[in-house]
C-alpha cells in the first residue's frame, strides 16, 4: 500500500505545532498500524538530513505491550480514537482496514487535563491521581480472610469484570467533546461498588474521586455516549447510571448526616 | 572473591519460613520513617512490594518507565495464577503445588525457595479478592480453577482472559493507596540507567527523565529491582516494547551474580512471524490448551497442500490428523510443560509437518464447541479470539488457529539468595529479573504468583533483616563522589552512542541480534551454533558502536536513545546467554542441547555435572566472566527423570 500521512508535530509542551505531511510505500495490509509508523521512522532515521530539525526526526507516540491491554498506545485516527475499527487500541489496528492511496490524518488526544508532551504523547497522569483519591479497597498486606468466605453472585462478578475491563488509555476522553472522564471513573466506581469488598467505602469513594475528576479539568457528562462507542474495551454507559446513582445517593445520606449533627 | 552463599535456613522445609518470620529482626516504626528504600519497577512484583513497605512505614520511591504504573508488562498476563488451595478438591496441597515445580523446572530450582513460594500462595488469593480483584466465579458465588501446564489438578485462579490485568490493577490500586498518603512517591517516565554502590553497598539509583532528557539522582537505603524479563534481547518475544535488561545489566556489572541466563522459556502457543516489519509476537494464552487441540497433518502431501493454500485445515479427515502431544504423552496430553509442547511442534515442523509458513502447527476448537457450546468456549476465552482475529484475519471459532513457539519469559535473572537479595548487599531483585524459582522450565500461571509472593509476603519481612542494620545510616547526599562518580558515567555512556552518528538505526541491530539468538540459542542449541553465536555476537556489537545513527537531542524525549541504550545491553547480555548455554552441556527444561537427548528425542540431563545454579561474575568487558556454582540439594523431592507420558 502507498499511503500520505499527515502527522501532528510538536516539539514540546510550550511551543507551537503543525501538520507535518509523509509519504509512506509498500506498506503491508497484515501490518499493525503501528508497524506502520515504526517503518516510516526507519525511512526518517535513514533520511535524517538535520539531526536537530524534529520535524526531520523520528515521531514520537506512545506505546508498550502492543497487543491491546497497557492502554499505552492511543492515536485520534481520522477523526477517530484508535482509528477505523471497533472495540480495538491503536496498536491492534490493522493496514487492512484502510485503502490503497489513502490520506491518513493522525493526532494526539486533545484535551485540557491530557497536556501535550510532544508529538503524538499526551500526559495522562490526571487518570492516576483520580485513583489515588479514591479507587481501591482500603485493606493492608495481610490479614485478610479466606478469599472464598467471600460469596459474590457470578452475575455481579462478571458486571464488576466488564467494568474492571478498563485499560485507562484516555479514548473516553479523547472522543467527548466535553472531555469528560466518566466512563473512566464510573467504571473504576462500578466495579468496587458491584462488590461487597467495596461496599463499605462506596459513599465516600464516589464523592472523593469525582471530586478530583471536576479540579483536574474534565469536562462534564452530556448523555451524547461517544466515549463509550469508542472505548475498546467496550466498557458500558451503564457504568454512568451506577456511578450517578452512587454520587446522589452518597450526597443524600452524607446531608443527612450533616443535619443529624447539626441537630437539624 | 565472594562465595555464594544462598542463606537457607535451618530446619524442616515446611518450618523453614515460619520460624524464619518469627526470628527475623524488625524495624521499629519510628526508625521505619527514616529509611529510604527505592523500588524500581510498578509490575506485579514492584508494585505489590512499594505498596506493602509504604503500609510499613518506610519512606517508598517507585520508578517505572511507563506514564503509569499501572502498564507494567504484567498487565499483558492472561492466563491465571496459581495456588494451592485445593477448592475444587482434587488432591492439591502445598506441597503438591511445590513439587509439581520443581519438577516442572527440571530439578534446576532452589527447594526451600520454592516451597515457600507454594506456602504463601494462598495468602496471595485472599489478599487479591480483599482487593476486589474480580475473579472467575461458580454459580453459588465460590471461586473458580482452570487447568495449566504441567499439573494434573485445577489449581489456576483466572479473570477471564485478563488475570495480569486484574492482578496489577489490584496491586496498583493497593499503589495508589499508599501514593495519596505519602508513604510512597512516584515517579513515572523514568528510565534507571545505573545503581550507586557506596562502600560496596547498593545507595542509590540514576535515572534518566524520559520528557525532559535531564540525568536524575535519587538515594536510598536499600534497592530493590522489580524490572522484568530480558525476553527482548531475542527482538521477538511476546514481552512488551520496552522491557529491557538494563537495570539488571547495570547491577551486573557493578558486582551482582547473574544467575542461569540461558535459562529462557519458549511458548508454545503464539501467533506464527509473518513478515520483517513485525516489531512483536502475540501470545495466546496456554490456558487455551485446556480446550484447545494441537495437531499436525499426518501426511506430508497435506501439509504441502496446506501450506501452498490447496487446501483448508477443516478439509482434513479426523483420522489423517495427528495429535502428537496427545500421541506422545498420552498422561498429560496437550496439557505438558511449556518446553515439551514447544519442541514438540519444532519436531514436526521440522520434520516437514507444518502448515501456514512451514513454521506453524494448528489449536483446533473444534471438539470442544460440539461439546460445550460456542458460548461456553467464548465466556472463556472471548478476548483471546477476538486478538487473533485482529492480527491474523481469521475465526478461530470456525478454522483452527495456527500457533507456533516464541520467545516468552527467562527463568534466569539476578543471583539472590533466600532473603531475596542479590550478591551486592543491599540490592534486591524479585519477580521475573531474579534467577529464584523457577528452575529451567516455569510451569504457567506461576510468575504472577512469584510476583505478587515476593512482594507482599517475602520482601517485607527480609529486608528488615538488612535494614535493622542501618538505622544509623545516614541519608548520603546524592552530590557526593559515588553519586557523581556514576553520574558521570551515564552521561558518558548517552554522549558516546550519541557521537557515533554512524547509518543504521538502532532498531537494526537489535533485529540482526534477534536472529543470532533465535537461530543458535533458542529451541535447540548445540556446540558449533553457540561457538558461532560467540563470533557474531562481539562483531555485531562493535559494529553497533560503529555505525549506530540516533536522531534527536538528548535533553528531550528521544525513544532513540532509551532504545540504543538498551539495545547496548542487549548486545553484551545475549553474549553471556550463549556463554552460559555452552557451558551447560546437558539437556533441562527449556534449555535443549542437541547432543544430549534420549532416544526419544526428550531432554537429557546430567545431574552429576549440572545439579547447579551458574552464578556468572562479571569480570570486565573484555574478559571472560567468572563463574560460580551453586550446588543445589534434593532432600524433600526425589530428584528423577520427568516423565509427562
Ligand atoms: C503475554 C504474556 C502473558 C503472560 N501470562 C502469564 C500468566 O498467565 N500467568 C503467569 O503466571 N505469568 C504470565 N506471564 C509472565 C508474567 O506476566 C511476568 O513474568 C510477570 O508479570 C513479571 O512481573 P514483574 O513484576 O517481574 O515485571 P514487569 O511486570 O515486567 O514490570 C517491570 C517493571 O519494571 C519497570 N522497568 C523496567 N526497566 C526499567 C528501567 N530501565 N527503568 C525504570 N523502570 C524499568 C517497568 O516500567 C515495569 O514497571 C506472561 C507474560 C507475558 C509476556
Ligand atoms: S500498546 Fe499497549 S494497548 Fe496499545
Amino acid at each position: 500500500m502507498d499511503l500520505t500521512l499527515k502527522i501532528w508535530r510538536q516539539k514540546d509542551a510550550k511551543s507551537k505545532g503543525k501538520f507535518v505531511t509523509y509519504q509512506i510505500s509498500g506498506i503491508s495490509p497484515d501490518c499493525s498500524f503501528l508497524e506502520m509508523l515504526d517503518q516510516l521512522n526507519e525511512k526518517i532515521i535513514s533520511e535524517n538530513s538535520d539531526p536537530v530539525d524534529f520535524a526531520k526526526c523520528p515521531v514520537s507516540f506512545d506505546h508498550d505491550c502492543r497487543e491491546g491491554i497497557c492502554g499505552m498506545c492511543g492515536l485520534f485516527i481520522n477523526g477517530r480514537p484508535h482509528g477505523p475499527d471497533e472495540a480495538i487500541t491503536t496498536c491492534q489496528l490493522h493496514m487492512r482496514k484502510f485503502k490503497d492511496k489513502d490520506t491518513i490524518v493522525i493526532e494526539p488526544w486533545r484535551s485540557k487535563a491530557f497536556p501535550l508532551i510532544k508529538d503524538l504523547l499526551v500526559d495522562r497522569s490526571a487518570f492516576d491521581k483520580i485513583i489515588q483519591a479514591g479507587g481501591y479497597v482500603s485493606v493492608n498486606t495481610g490479614g485478610v480472610p479466606d478469599a472464598n468466605s467471600i460469596l459474590i453472585s457470578k452475575h455481579n462478578a462478571e458486571l464488576a469484570m466488564d467494568a474492571a475491563a478498563c485499560i485507562g488509555c484516555g479514548a473516553c476522553v479523547a472522543a467527548c467533546y466535553n472531555a469528560s472522564a466518566m466512563l473512566f471513573v464510573s467504571a473504576k466506581i462500578s466495579q468496587l461498588a458491584l462488590l461487597p469488598q467495596g461496599k463499605v467505602e462506596a459513599k465516600e469513594r464516589v464523592q472523593k474521586m469525582v471530586k478530583v475528576m471536576d479540579k483536574l479539568g474534565f469536562g462534564n457528562c452530556s448523555n451524547t455516549y461517544a466515549c463509550e462507542a469508542e472505548c475498546p474495551k467496550l466498557v458500558n454507559r451503564s457504568n454512568i447510571a451506577r456511578m450517578n446513582r452512587e454520587f446522589l445517593s452518597a450526597k443524600i445520606c452524607s446531608e443527612k448526616e450533616t443535619q443529624q449533627i447539626a441537630g437539624v | 572473591m565472594t562465595t555464594l552463599n544462598s542463606k537457607v535456613p535451618e530446619g524442616p522445609i515446611e518450618q523453614k519460613w515460619s520460624n524464619y518470620k518469627s526470628h527475623g529482626k524488625l524495624v521499629n516504626p519510628a526508625n521505619k520513617r527514616k529509611l529510604d528504600i527505592l523500588v524500581v519497577g510498578t509490575g506485579l512484583a514492584g508494585a505489590s512490594a512499594a505498596a506493602s513497605l509504604g503500609e510499613l512505614g518506610y519512606n517508598v520511591k517507585i520508578f517505572c518507565y511507563q506514564d503509569s504504573p499501572r502498564r507494567a508488562h504484567s498487565i499483558a498476563a492472561q492466563g491465571g495464577i496459581n495456588a494451592a488451595k485445593n477448592y475444587q478438591n482434587d488432591g492439591d496441597s502445598v506441597y503438591r503445588l511445590f513439587y509439581d515445580t520443581v519438577k516442572g523446572g527440571d530439578y534446576r530450582a532452589r527447594e526451600a525457595n520454592v516451597y515457600r513460594l507454594a506456602e504463601v500462595s494462598n495468602a496471595i488469593i485472599d489478599q487479591c479478592v480483599a482487593q476486589g480483584v474480580p475473579f472467575a466465579r461458580e454459580y453459588g458465588g465460590l471461586l473458580d480453577n482452570r487447568s495449566f501446564g504441567g499439573a494434573q489438578v485445577s489449581r489456576t485462579f483466572f479473570a477471564r482472559g485478563q488475570t495480569g490485568q486484574q492482578l496489577l490493577l489490584g496491586a496498583y490500586s493497593a499503589l495508589s493507596r499508599q501514593i495519596a498518603k505519602g508513604t510512597v512517591k512516584l515517579y513515572n517516565r523514568r528510565d534507571m540507567l545505573d545503581v550507586v554502590l557506596v562502600d560496596g553497598k547498593a545507595r542509590g539509583i540514576i535515572v534518566r527523565n524520559l520528557v525532559t532528557g535531564e540525568i536524575e539522582k535519587y538515594f536510598g537505603h536499600a534497592v530493590v529491582l522489580c524490572t522484568g524479563g530480558y525476553g527482548n534481547t531475542y527482538y521477538l518475544s511476546t514481552n512488551a516494547m520496552g522491557s529491557n535488561a538494563t537495570p539488571i545489566w547495570k547491577a551486573y556489572k557493578k558486582g551482582a551474580f547473574f544467575g542461569n541466563p540461558c535459562f529462557t522459556q519458549i511458548h508454545p502457543t503464539c501467533i506464527p512471524v509473518h513478515g520483517d516489519y513485525q516489531s512483536k509476537l502475540t501470545l495466546m494464552s496456554e490456558s487455551l490448551r485446556n480446550d484447545g487441540r494441537i495437531w499436525v497433518p499426518k501426511k506430508k502431501e497435506d501439509a504441502e497442500k496446506l501450506r501452498n493454500k490447496q487446501m483448508k485445515a477443516n478439509d482434513i479427515p479426523e483420522e489423517d490428523r495427528d495429535y502428537y502431544l496427545e500421541r506422545r504423552y498420552p498422561a498429560f496430553g496437550n496439557l505438558v510443560p511449556r518446553d515439551v509442547a514447544s519442541r514438540a511442534a519444532k519436531e514436526r515442523c521440522d520434520a516437514g509437518y507444518g502448515v501456514g509458513s512451514g513454521f506453524a502447527v494448528y489449536l483446533d476448537f473444534a471438539e470442544s464447541i460440539k461439546r460445550l457450546g460456542r458460548e461456553t468456549i467464548e465466556a472463556r476465552y472471548g478476548n483471546l479470539f477476538q486478538m487473533y482475529e485482529k492480527i491474523v484475519d481469521e475465526n478461530g471459532y470456525e478454522n483452527p488457529m495456527m500457533i507456533y513457539p516464541a520467545v516468552h519469559y527467562v527463568m534466569g535473572g539476578l543471583w539472590v539468595d533466600y532473603n531475596l537479595m542479590t550478591t551486592v548487599p543491599g540490592l534486591y531483585a524479585l519477580g521475573e529479573c531474579n534467577f529464584s524459582d523457577h528452575g529451567a522450565n516455569r510451569l504457567g500461571a506461576s510468575a504472577l504468583m512469584q510476583g505478587l509472593a515476593d512482594g507482599y509476603f517475602v520482601l517485607p519481612y527480609t529486608i528488615a533483616d538488612y535494614l535493622a542494620d542501618e538505622i544509623h545510616t545516614k541519608r548520603i547526599p546524592t552530590d557526593s563522589k559515588e553519586f557523581n562518580e556514576t553520574e558521570k558515567e551515564v552521561k558518558d555512556n548517552i554522549e558516546n552512542l550519541k557521537s557515533i552518528n554512524g547509518k543504521q538505526s538502532v532498531d537494526t541491530f537489535h533485529k540482526k541480534l534477534g536472529k543470532i539468538m533465535w537461530e543458535y540459542c533458542g529451541m535447540g542449541r548445540n556446540e558449533a551454533g553457540l561457538k558461532k553465536a560467540l563470533e557474531l555476537i562481539p562483531e555485531l556489537r562493535k559494529d553497533f558502536w560503529k555505525d549506530v545513527k540516533i536522531p534527536g537531542g538528548t535533553d528531550e524525549f528521544n525513544p532513540e536513545i532509551e532504545k540504543a541504550g538498551r539495545v547496548a545491553d542487549f548486545l553484551e547480555l545475549g553474549e553471556l546467554i550463549v556463554r552460559d548455554a555452552l557451558n551447560r552441556k546437558e539437556s533441562c527444561g527449556g534449555h535443549f542441547r542437541e547432543e544430549m537427548q534420549t532416544e526419544e528425542g526428550e531432554a537429557k540431563r546430567d545431574d552429576e555435572n549440572f545439579a547447579y545454579v551458574a552464578a556468572w561474575e562479571f569480570n570486565g568487558l573484555n574478559a571472560e566472566p567468572v563463574l560460580h556454582k551453586e550446588q543445589l540439594e534434593f532432600k524433600d523431592i526425589k530428584i528423577a527423570q520427568r516423565n509427562y507420558k
